[in-house]
């Protein structure tokens, strides 16, 4: 059973990881719908 | 015309008191978990100023040692005290928090400043024998100053940020404004703070450089926060502010915003407007932040470690008119994350790095080295945020090898030799590229390096209007006058060598001539 | 975690229920990652947000774990998150991901 499809998806990405938007990019690819990008930075 | 790189200058200020009341991770904790923990456990993982003057990153930081002689050095860092212990250094200096109190005192216009009186009177002479400061500055501090009762009173009634040093109430910042939440005790202390941090900064450059002060026309800040009332939030102007106190009788300025990428942005702006003409001397200028201080504190304290986000910091950096020997910034040479990049890091370190170097015929690996984020990893690491630097070079490397310009096995050579390991306070804007531009100053004068680019990224969703990222990237080089008057004296060796090398031949042409002869 | 993305975290989970949620992780190391991914799951274990005590349970995954990138476009995969792959510890990401998603996953 797929993980993403259908569901709502919260993106927490990193400043010195992978950002929000790309994470995004990628779950909308796998037809989810992205309820929430933010990316998080620690310096 | 060309702008070059006249001079930096480089402080700290150990701010121990600071980071339990104004270090927004410890004020949150205090609203929401005020009898938890972490603030029982942090007053004993405080460094003391002995311990901030022998950590390492700080005697990089004010110039004392090279960021190459900290990566030789183990980590983590804060349990090896570095043979250097000094405060003064090539680059600037660390202050000690009781004499940033009374400078701040001096930066302040608004008689909102309260110090206690005999506080005042054991540090005067401290602040007034630190070489940057002179009579203008410390002429500023009143003779007269407030009862210990009145200062006690100024926080509990009126608001007032109080000043603490060593746990003891010294003074307080008194609201400047009984409603504008802007022009806050909070805020104001806040921005004094970055003022007079920005203040040391601008001095120590200035000395550095060896310029006088009234050549400077034009200041930009690009620190982090905001000066303005209700009608104007960030209306600034922090660098004419600090200018002011600076003493820079001459010069004007304006405030450069752009998260951790403003100071890549102001050099790029400064480094314009002396190319140009329009001004011949231009200082950027950043201070310090006091909400990022104890920023991971709970990661240190948990994993028994100092509290090393302890000091405010400040650069500055002085570009001038071409002089014939200082490095060079190199205008055809600027990378840009613009709206359209996106914010994949691929893309993100292609616009910065690889898109500039690539419209100017270089690869990846003509640059001998680059300063990204600075940030120091015996902070960050332990707080699971990484090495950030290391990271950046790890991306750089990657792109190169994406690219074809590197082997995928010279991944970890590359951020070694093209690298720097990171010695910045966690203080935002101050980390960011900036740090090494002293260093990379004296290093390409010195031929051993030709090529280093600063690289300035921002994280500018953190202020929602946008869910963009941005940076920019510039390239300083050797002084192409420099360059010339090299090549020219190679050229001159050259030929010398290409007329012995004739005249050589012509002596065997001829022996052999005379041979024959004599068969 | 960041005190607002908890918040947001917990109103999501209670308006689509945490059954048909999933957050997505871009963290920079394993300890960050499983940080998070626990926050999401039994709670923020430093005590300071929303979600301090609240065990939601939900799916999590890095943005580099092979059960959610087997579901990506390789195209948008490759054009937006593959470089990172040679930058972060992938391997220690997933173990920390996958040890917090046996203690507390409920989904």
């Amino acid at each position: 059973m797929s993980i993403l499809a259908d569901k709502k998806v919260i993106i927490i990405g990193d400043r010195d990881g992978i950002p929000g938007m790309a994470i995004q990019a990628c779950a909308e690819s796998a037809g989810a719908t992205v309820v929430f990008s933010s990316t998080e930075c620690f310096v | 015309m060309k702008s070059v790189i006249k001079g930096a200058g480089y402080i700290l200020v150990h701010t121990p008191d600071m980071v339990l009341h104004n270090g927004t991770t410890q004020t949150t904790e205090m609203i929401v978990n005020p009898d938890g923990q972490y603030l029982k456990d942090l007053p004993s993982h405080i460094r003391t100023w002995e311990q901030v003057l022998e950590y390492w990153p700080n005697q990089v930081y004010i110039g004392n040692k090279h960021p190459d002689e900290l990566a030789a050095v183990p980590q983590p860092w804060y349990n090896k005290p570095c043979d250097v212990k000094e405060r003064y250094g090539h680059f600037g200096q660390m202050m000690p928090q009781q004499e940033f109190l009374l400078l701040m005192q001096a930066c302040d216009v608004f008689d909102l400043v309260k110090l206690e009186q005999g506080f005042v009177d054991a540090n005067r002479p401290a602040l007034a024998a630190n070489p940057i400061i002179d009579e203008g500055i410390l002429g500023r501090i009143p003779e007269k100053q407030t009862s210990a009762e009145e200062i006690a009173r100024l926080v509990a009634e009126e608001h007032s940020e109080g000043l603490y040093h060593l746990g003891q109430l010294v003074g307080c910042v008194n609201r400047a404004h009984d409603i504008d939440v802007n022009l806050s005790a909070h805020v104001m202390h806040e921005n004094l703070v970055s003022k007079a941090s920005s203040v040391m900064a601008l001095l120590s450059a200035i000395k550095n450089a060896g310029i006088d002060k009234n050549e400077v026309e034009y200041v930009v800040d690009c620190a982090e926060e905001a000066c303005g009332d209700m009608n104007q939030r960030g209306g600034g102007n922090f660098a004419k502010s600090a200018a002011e106190i600076a003493g820079l009788m001459h010069a004007t300025g304006s405030d450069a915003r752009g998260f951790c990428a403003a100071p890549a942005h102001a050099m790029i702006e400064a480094a314009a407007l002396v190319a140009s003409g329009a001004y011949k001397t231009v200082v950027v200028t950043a201070g310090g932040c006091t909400a990022k201080l104890g920023m991971n504190g709970k990661d240190h304290v948990k994993k028994g470690i100092p509290i090393l986000e302890d000091m405010v910091g400040g650069f500055a950096v002085v570009v001038t008119q071409d002089d014939g020997v200082s490095p060079e910034i190199n205008l055809n040479m600027l990378g840009r994350h613009s709206v359209g990049t996106g914010s994949a890091p691929q893309n993100v370190i292609g616009s910065l790095v690889a898109e500039p170097l690539e419209r100017n015929g270089l690869k990846i690996t003509d640059i001998d080295k680059y300063s990204p984020e600075m940030q120091n990893p015996d902070i960050t690491k332990p707080a699971g945020a990484g090495d950030v630097p290391l990271s950046n070079y790890k991306m750089i490397a990657a792109l190169a090898v994406k690219r074809g310009e590197l082997e995928r096995k010279q991944l970890a050579s590359f951020t070694v030799q093209h690298g720097l390991t990171g010695w910045a306070p966690t203080q935002g804007h101050i980390p960011s590229g900036v740090p090494y531009i002293g260093f990379a100053r004296e290093d390409i004068m010195a031929g051993k390096l030709h090529r280093v680019m600063i690289i300035g990224k921002g994280s500018l969703f953190l202020g929602r209007m946008t869910n963009l990222f941005d940076g920019v990237s510039f390239v300083i080089q050797t002084n192409s006058g420099a360059e010339e008057e090299k090549k020219t004296e190679e050229a001159a060796v050259s030929e010398q060598q290409v007329r012995g090398m004739i005249a050589e031949a012509m002596r065997d042409f001829a022996a052999a001539l005379l041979a024959k002869a004599e068969e | 975690m960041d005190l607002e993305n908890q918040k947001r975290v917990k109103e999501f989970a209670e308006q689509y229920g945490p059954e048909n949620v999933v957050v997505l992780l871009g963290a920079a190391e394993g300890e960050a990652s499983g940080l998070a991914a626990e926050t999401v799951t039994n709670g923020d274990p430093t005590y300071a947000g929303p979600l301090t005590g609240v065990s939601l349970g939900l799916r999590v995954y890095h943005v580099c774990e092979p059960e959610v990138k087997e579901e990506f476009d390789p195209d948008v995969y490759d054009e937006q998150v593959s470089m990172m792959e040679m930058v972060l510890d992938v391997d220690d990401i997933i173990n920390e991901m996958t040890s917090i998603r046996e203690q507390y996953c409920k989904y």
